[in-house]
């Protein structure tokens, strides 16, 4: 059988910790995207509001990309410190 | 017809492909074990793989696709934009470090790595296969597409440079070669895009837009009595309100010889006829742009504002403005669309393209391209469905996903997520602004809006014009590499040395990776050549939903819950390539395809994945707790 890694990995005692983070920041940004969705299918006059000069759906977009950025970034600082504290 | 080529674009294209051809022979020569071909030896470090990654991801597609998309149609193309992004939130949350941690090779060994079992080498590896087989298609066409202005040469030279070049990246030094072309491309895309939407905002909105010292078309409105007399002198009419063109809303005129198209609007008095454009298509194939053949020039690219509002008042141009300025501007202006009418005169067909001067705040939100407003039921679910392929298609594309195998580590892994991020949303941040300066410049070819991106760049000069347009060569060129080094993966290691046990030495699998490429290159170039005409961003959706529904609930399922069994894997991914391919093939779009009525279509969504995921997942539950019943009864069985 040729699986396992192909660089040898060592053992990761934070593993379930980021499991479990990983799960829960996935959910929060699922339910964010699935409201934007059901906006979109439902009311999509409402997209067209002013919020901020712009339409609310350009707002939305901005803030989807922007939010997968921080949530991303908040993820791998508490991994990072996760690993520091649990694998040293 | 619109483009001309420049001995410039020839050059830089030919340096970008010698400059990858180098690498490629440089890093060869050291590629000689399986880790190096198929992981780039694992070793690839994190920002480098993160920017590979964007490089991988930034298709056609995403590129020419989305940029044509929301130049023509606004938000909507964007849709895709804000989708594709969501997609990686579920790659680095629940699959990134997994997958490094259990894979070798390809995905299929993450798969298989609890069980050793027959059917999912099998089923993974085909899936591997038919996913990267639909994503090469549409990346393929879009190498013909390009090639066409870039070089003045056919549709099939294009796909034969990209699969003969792309087979000699591929076959030379596998995945280290491919992550270092993604790289440069990657990085090159990111800051020439950047640089085309500074100049974009530099040069603002304007109501007669600047195309590179060429004047914008004048589209004239003519005036007509209820009889079709018009008050402007010098028109006759060749077709009135009478003929097919008349019932559908339009006349033809003809003036000194040249025979123009008009929208009719009814006025208080007569008509008000607005000027239009049409490709008439002759019952031998050939086809007529705007009454003449395209090496005339009588076709006209097209992109206007009607009425621009900045800061509350009406002007003819903004001068340089900021992002959110010019977005806003947009929001507060008229913009001319473009709708789209077939009339059919005896056997011949003619496409006619008429003036749609929409609000801005319209353009930029949802509702254009897809039916939200109003919209049926089977309407509103075919957008959920292509939302939901979206955002979970991402974390299971192949050419995706053995990325994570060419670095060092699971944190490295998920580093490399974010960077890809970070670089992958800025860019779809600047196609909005790509797509809608080329809305509003005058520089779109309405007949394919394929090459908006790179038209608007050359409304800055053709150097701009140049590097943009290689780039988006580079562009096809490594994504195609990804799904080559993906799909002989899957032939080579899945198929024949796990599947059928076939004993390799390191160098037989090297070989036999190189073998399996050279063929699936092959097989992208007919593929390529056959499907022309076909749209870049038609069948990346279709990929989407084939990888999402055969490959993610079986990665998901695997990671988080305990009780998945290799049988019930292997259903998932059987139930989800034949529910998503099976829903395509009866779906309107193909029906269109087979020549027939869309409306005759046995299923009336396109978007086969809020159907074909939940029918994966469930498949995986059921399978899964039989065989496990069964397996605990032959356990408890040989216990007793």
């Amino acid at each position: 059988m040729g699986h396992g890694p192909a660089v040898k990995l060592g053992k990761d005692n934070a593993s379930g910790f980021k499991t479990k983070l990983g799960i829960k920041m996935f959910i929060a940004y699922t339910i964010v995207y699935a409201i934007f969705v059901i906006i979109n299918t439902t009311n999509p006059k409402v997209m067209e509001a002013t919020v901020m000069g712009q339409t609310a759906a350009v707002i939305w977009g901005f803030g989807l990309i922007g939010l997968a950025l921080i949530m991303a970034v908040i993820y791998n600082h508490l991994c990072t410190k996760a690993e520091e504290k649990m694998n040293s | 017809m619109i483009y001309t080529q420049s001995p410039l674009a020839i050059g830089l294209f030919c340096f970008f492909v010698l400059f990858v051809l180098g690498l490629s022979f440089y890093l060869a020569r050291r590629t000689s074990s399986a880790e190096g071909y198929y992981a780039a030896g694992g070793n690839i470090h994190w920002a480098t793989n993160g920017i590979a990654f964007a490089g991988d991801y930034l298709s056609a597609a995403s590129f020419l696709g989305i940029c044509g998309m929301i130049a023509t149609a606004g938000y909507d193309g964007w849709m895709y934009s804000i989708g594709y992004l969501a997609g990686w939130i579920v790659a680095l949350f629940l699959v990134a470090e997994p997958m490094k941690r259990l894979g070798k090779y390809t995905f299929t060994d993450a798969l298989d790595s609890k069980f050793n079992s027959k059917a999912i080498q099998l089923m993974a590896a085909i899936s591997t296969l038919l996913v990267s087989v639909f994503y090469l298609i549409p990346q393929m066409v879009g190498a013909g597409v390009l090639v066409q202005p870039l070089l003045g040469l056919p549709h099939w030279v294009g796909v034969c440079i990209v699969g003969v070049v792309v087979t000699m990246i591929v076959a030379t030094a596998g995945m280290a070669s491919t992550t270092y072309v993604q790289f440069f491309k990657g990085a090159l895309l990111l800051i020439m895009s950047t640089v085309v939407v500074i100049a974009v905002l530099i040069r603002g909105l304007s109501t007669a837009p600047e195309n590179n010292g060429k004047a914008y078309h004048d589209f004239k409105t003519l005036h007509a009595d209820s009889a079709l007399t018009l008050v402007e002198e010098g028109y006759t009419v060749v077709a009135g309100l009478d003929s097919e063109f008349g019932k559908a809303g339009f006349v033809k005129l003809s003036k000194d010889g040249q025979e123009t198209m008009w929208h009719l609007h009814e006025t208080a008095t007569g008509y008000d006829l607005e000027e239009a454009l049409f490709v008439t298509k002759m019952h031998d194939g050939t086809k007529l742009f705007n009454g003449a053949p395209a090496e005339e020039g009588k076709f006209f690219p097209v992109g206007h504002i009607k009425n621009l509002n900045y800061k509350g008042q009406e002007v003819s141009a903004t001068g340089a403005v900021g992002p959110f300025a010019y977005l806003s501007a947009l929001k507060n202006s008229t913009i001319v669309l473009w709708g789209k009418k077939y009339v059919q005169v005896g056997d011949e067909m003619t496409t006619i393209y008429y003036q749609k001067p929409t609000a801005g705040s319209r353009i930029l939100r949802p509702g254009l391209k897809f039916k939200v407003d109003n919209a049926t039921g089977l309407q509103k679910f075919n957008f959920m469905s292509l939302m939901l392929a979206l955002f979970c298609g991402t974390a299971a594309l192949p050419h995706i996903l053995i990325r994570y195998y060419t670095v060092p580590s699971q944190a490295a892994a998920r580093k490399s997520t974010i960077v890809a991020i970070a670089g992958i949303g800025f860019f779809y941040v600047l196609t909005l602004f790509l797509g809608m300066g080329a809305m509003t410049t005058g520089v779109i070819n309405i007949t394919d809006n394929t090459m908006s991106a790179p038209l608007l760049a050359l409304s800055f000069g053709v150097i701009l014009f140049a590097v943009i347009s290689s780039l988006a060569f580079a562009t096809v060129l490594g994504t195609v590499s990804g799904l080559i080094v993906a799909a002989s993966g899957a032939v080579a290691h899945d198929l024949m040395d796990n599947f059928l046990g076939m004993k390799m030495t390191d160098h037989g699998k090297v070989r036999a990776g190189k073998i399996a490429a050279v063929v699936i290159g092959c097989i992208a170039i007919y593929l390529g050549i056959v499907f022309e005409g076909m749209n870049v961003s038609f069948l990346v959706g279709w990929a989407f939903a084939v990888a999402a529904s055969a490959n993610l609930p079986a990665i998901l399922m695997l990671l988080f819950w305990s009780k998945t069994t290799a049988k019930g894997v292997a259903a998932s991914i059987l139930v989800g390539l034949v529910s998503s391919l099976g829903l395509i093939l009866v779906s309107p779009d193909m029906w269109v395809r087979y020549g027939k009525l869309p409306a005759d279509a046995p299923v009336q969504f396109n978007s086969p994945a809020l159907i074909s995921i939940p029918l994966s997942f469930i498949a995986l539950v059921i399978v899964s707790l039989i065989t496990k019943r069964v397996t605990t009864a032959e356990e408890a069985g040989e216990t007793a």
